[in-house]
């Protein structure tokens, strides 16, 4: 599909709107629809319509597979840090009204960083799914063909 | 009177989705083409996104729009690219599938029968926990967000990390090794 003009210069259109979407549902996921699960998807999706149509390797430029293979753990830990973070001030494990002096706050505060870990490591998984099939001789990958 | 006509357009609608979600699965165990097989589990995924957003749960139809018919469709098309794009002559006739299809589904309906009316607000289930989840002690207003993330952060941990294992177990079984070591087999 690299070839195809008119698929390239949408792609080039939409792309960025496709990962803002992807933050805003993220950080308006208390107030409306949304969370860290259908960000990180979307995030995932849209870097996935960039590489069908400008290629793998651009994409990989982009977001290496050592930076995927990170944020795959990396959200884990921060939502299990999260937990941790609530042992530490006191409180249970998950207990988000122990991380500010405002239990409201705190819950928010919470929230905010256990949706930052699953968005983070939905989107790695997501993308390094991608990159494993579609490396493996398939669309435009390096592989043998 | 108009809160009644909403209503019914809305069953209108929910019930034509449902009958073209039917139709796309008979063509879908119809196929052959497993191209055409992958097209149409995109449209179906996207049916069942609209019927949810029908049905008012959009953070559902979000996720079903992104999994079920973005990247899902695109790696089923990947892995289309690695074999062959018809199905193969089954050996067998589907005979004991069907009859066990059919018989889950006969139990799946006998069991919905049972079940409390559609937003029936006396139902067992909004009398248990929903009432203290609504309260929104922790003041979020997508309560969807305040359940998954805060009231049963536990599980939504698991979940993150039964994600993470998928993703791990793909990484475990297609990782091409260093080509320094391709001298025989090169994939693990």
């Amino acid at each position: 599909m690299r070839h195809d003009l008119v698929l390239r210069v949408v792609g080039k259109l939409l792309v960025p709107f496709i990962l803002l979407f992807a933050l805003y549902v993220q950080f308006h996921g208390d107030f409306g629809p949304g969370g860290g699960f259908q960000a990180g998807v979307i995030f995932a999706a849209g870097m996935v319509f960039y590489a069908l149509i400008f290629g793998l390797e651009n994409a990989r430029r982009v977001m290496p597979d050592r930076l995927v293979e990170t944020m795959l753990a990396a959200g884990v830990l921060l939502y299990a840090g999260v937990g941790v973070a609530g042992l530490l001030l006191g409180g249970n494990y998950l207990d988000y009204f122990v991380l500010d002096r405002n239990p409201v706050l705190g819950q928010h505060r919470g929230i905010f960083w256990v949706e930052v870990g699953v968005a983070v490591t939905v989107c790695g998984v997501m993308l390094k799914i991608f990159y494993m099939f579609a490396s493996r001789g398939g669309a435009d990958g390096p592989g043998p063909q | 009177m108009a809160e009644r006509g909403g209503r019914i357009i809305e069953t209108l609608i929910v019930d034509l989705l449902l009958v073209l979600m039917a139709l796309a699965v008979l063509v879908l165990a119809r196929t052959r083409n497993l191209f055409a097989a992958v097209v149409l589990l995109g449209i179906y995924s996207f049916l069942m996104a609209t019927a949810m957003v029908a049905l008012d749960a959009v953070d559902v139809a979000m996720t079903e729009a992104a999994v079920g018919a973005g990247i899902s469709t695109v790696l089923l098309l990947g892995a289309l690219h690695l074999c062959r794009s018809q199905e193969a002559k089954p050996v067998h006739r589907p005979w004991l599938p069907l009859a066990l299809s059919a018989s889950t589904a006969v139990l799946l309906i006998h069991g919905a029968l049972g079940l409390p009316d559609f937003a029936d607000p006396q139902a067992p289930i909004h009398q248990h926990v929903a009432p203290r989840y609504l309260q929104n002690e922790v003041d979020v207003p997508n309560v969807v967000t305040a359940v998954l993330a805060s009231f049963r952060g536990f599980d939504t941990l698991g979940e993150t990390t039964v994600v993470f294992t998928a993703g791990v177990g793909i990484i475990a079984l297609l990782r091409r090794r260093r080509p320094k070591a391709e001298g025989g087999a090169d994939e693990a």
